[in-house]
């Protein structure tokens, strides 16, 4: 094992992670349909419709599901190649582990036989299907909820939705501070290559990420009570307030009424 | 171990938010006394760190790499309710901005690595440690265990959710609905994974952590948020594992069918569909209390008892564990101030 693979594997991963966050920060504030509704119309039509995803036994739903998040996410103006690699990143891995043996396990009628011994059955490929179908709508509805909402306006909507404001206050903070400790972990990786020739033995490598480990906690711990200083100067007291007040527009109303009404459609075609 | 969306049946994913509701509830209430005013930014900088904790790519020794959760860890240096809180808050953020996991099976995701993975792991490093010194050995052996052991029991329960799905929601030709898998699949594919790859890195990871934590900054380890607890701890544990497992056979109640019913019908159609499998666990189950395989509320009796006495049986097992390190290391101690001594 060398140690640069080692060390570049984790670099890799956190300059990912921060890179994909900032790209979806920006597409959350280009001009698309989406992006111009309430967030609180949005998280509660998105919901429903993701449970309606869950509720769904039968494929002409789940496609027009999949055909109605495609839509939106071309009238949103989500790049339909970052939108797909999203997608694909999770499906090939879920499928391969998941979908194809079901395929070949679930007992019942044979659809088609390979090699004369593994068969796929009906009820198998059924399965797998409804399985792949399910986890493609989903995602594409949550994927169209975060690249059209900034995590404030989503903190905001909960608020709204009545999560206890301290868990609100504690998302936002989160997510604000998962930044800084991803650089400053990148910083500590990418010192750590600098002065690295050849490489370590594993066991070498799992003791250096354990000190880093422990200098990140140590460092996290320093900043929070630092923080809290700074926060303390500026008049917190247990309570954060914002500004920005939420108002709902005609457009959401429209979209309110269209969401609604498809998903009783469909509720209506499940039930009936 | 994050369940994404369309795994589990939206009844599932009700049953499981509600579930974690009460920790989640008692772990805000419960922080918020410790720390106050400080609440918010002690544990938003606390979930930042776990959140890179799980980011990093640890290598094992074979070759392969893992991911950990460290919910153990957190659970020692915050106490377990503190880390209820900061793993559920990253568990939501890598749901919502990274869509690992779904949005619909938060509520299970929580209470597999949120509420189950945290609680077993500090339990057994309580159990093991003791009243053992901050610096001791016995610490070091308890947080490895624990970690181990904490995410074997969180792999456990995933298995058990997705197991109960093709169970449960099926068409009428037998084609499961949710995850295709039974009990019999679903409980091994997770389990053998994290014995193997999860558990270990896991057990790595808490370890290396907590022996540099000893080293330079064993403070840490010592403060006041998981000492207050101390004197009760014993109490609200084991308060919580006989709820935990008098509920065992609730949950099973609360899925559609009745318990009585579910065995007598469902379980024909599904012996039609995993035979083999079904006799197994039924046997599995049945074997260490033969007495309680009666029809009936016997079941539910006999599955009350026999995680009871499960829990007593390792609890005692992870004591005499604890006793024997501990007696080791004063034999150590011993040793070396009478070498000492005598040099």
């Amino acid at each position: 094992m060398t140690g640069g693979g080692f060390l570049a594997r984790n670099i890799a991963g956190f300059t990912q992670a921060l890179e994909s966050v900032v790209v979806t920060e920006d597409l959350c504030h280009a001009p698309g349909l989406m992006q111009g509704l309430d967030p609180r119309i949005k998280v509660v039509t998105l919901m429903l419709f993701i449970i309606l995803v869950g509720l769904a036994q039968d494929f002409t739903l789940l496609i027009a599901i999949f055909i109605l998040a495609l839509l939106l996410v071309l009238l949103s103006k989500i790049p339909i190649a970052l939108y797909l690699k999203r997608l694909l990143i999770f499906i090939p891995i879920f499928t391969a582990v998941i979908a194809i043996p079901a395929l070949f396990i679930t007992p019942g009628t044979p659809l088609l036989s390979i090699a004369g011994k593994a068969v796929i059955t009906a009820q198998g490929a059924h399965t797998a299907g409804l399985l792949i179908m399910r986890v493609v709508d989903s995602l594409s509805l949550g994927l169209l909820l975060v690249f059209t909402t900034p995590w404030t306006k989503l903190l905001q909507a909960l608020r709204w939705l009545r999560l206890p404001s301290l868990v609100v206050d504690i998302l936002g903070m989160t997510y604000r501070y998962i930044y800084l400790l991803l650089h400053t972990a990148n910083s500590m990786f990418l010192a750590r290559q600098s002065r690295t020739i050849g490489g370590f033995s594993g066991t070498e490598n799992r003791r250096w990420l354990g000190r880093a480990l422990v200098t990140t906690m140590v460092k996290s711990q320093y900043l929070s009570e630092e923080v809290y200083l700074a926060m303390l100067s500026r008049g917190y007291q247990g309570e954060i307030h914002t500004l920005n007040e939420l108002t709902l527009r005609r457009r959401d109303f429209i979209w309110m009424a269209f969401a609604l009404a498809a998903i009783s459609l469909m509720v209506w075609s499940i039930y009936l | 171990m994050h369940i994404p969306d369309g795994y589990l049946s939206p009844a599932t994913c009700g049953a499981m938010y509600v579930v974690s509701a009460p920790f989640w509830y008692v772990a805000v209430q419960r922080v918020r006394k410790v720390l106050t005013h400080r609440t918010v930014p002690a544990m938003a900088l606390f979930s930042a760190f776990i959140f890179i904790l799980m980011m990093f790519n640890v290598p094992l020794p074979g070759g392969t790499t893992g991911h950990a959760v460290g919910g153990t860890l957190v659970a020692i240096v915050l106490g377990p309710w503190a880390a209820v809180l900061s793993i559920s808050v990253v568990l939501a953020i890598q749901a919502v901005l990274f869509g690992d996991g779904g949005l619909t099976s938060l509520g299970a995701n929580c209470f597999n690595m949120a509420v189950v993975l945290p609680v077993v792991g500090y339990f057994i490093y309580r159990v093991i440690s003791g009243n053992s010194d901050v610096n001791s050995t016995r610490r070091l052996v308890g947080a490895i265990v624990g970690s181990y052991l904490g995410i074997i029991a969180a792999s456990l329960v995933t298995g058990l959710e997705l197991g109960i799905q093709p169970l449960l929601f099926h068409t009428a030709d037998g084609t499961p609905l949710y995850a295709p898998y039974g009990l019999n699949v679903a409980i091994p594919a997770m389990t053998i994974g994290h014995l193997v790859i999860a558990g270990p890195v896991e057990a790595i990871v808490t370890g290396l952590v907590f022996f540099y934590l000893q080293k330079s900054h064993s403070a840490l380890l010592s403060r006041e948020a998981s000492q207050k607890s101390e004197g009760k701890l014993w109490f609200v544990w084991a308060g919580a594992l006989v709820v935990l497992a008098f509920a065992t056979p609730l949950g099973l109640l609360a899925s559609d069918t009745a318990w009585g019913e579910w065995g007598a019908v469902e379980l024909k159609k599904a012996l039609g569909y995993i035979p083999q499998g079904m006799t197994a666990l039924s046997n599995l189950w049945h074997a260490p209390l033969p007495d309680y395989s009666v029809q009936g509320m016997g079941d539910v009796v006999g599955y009350i008892i026999s995680a009871l006495v499960g829990i007593a049986v390792i609890g005692f097992l992870l004591w005499l564990l604890g006793r024997w390190i501990s007696r080791k290391n004063e034999i150590k101690k011993n040793r070396s101030s009478m070498g000492g001594s005598a040099g």
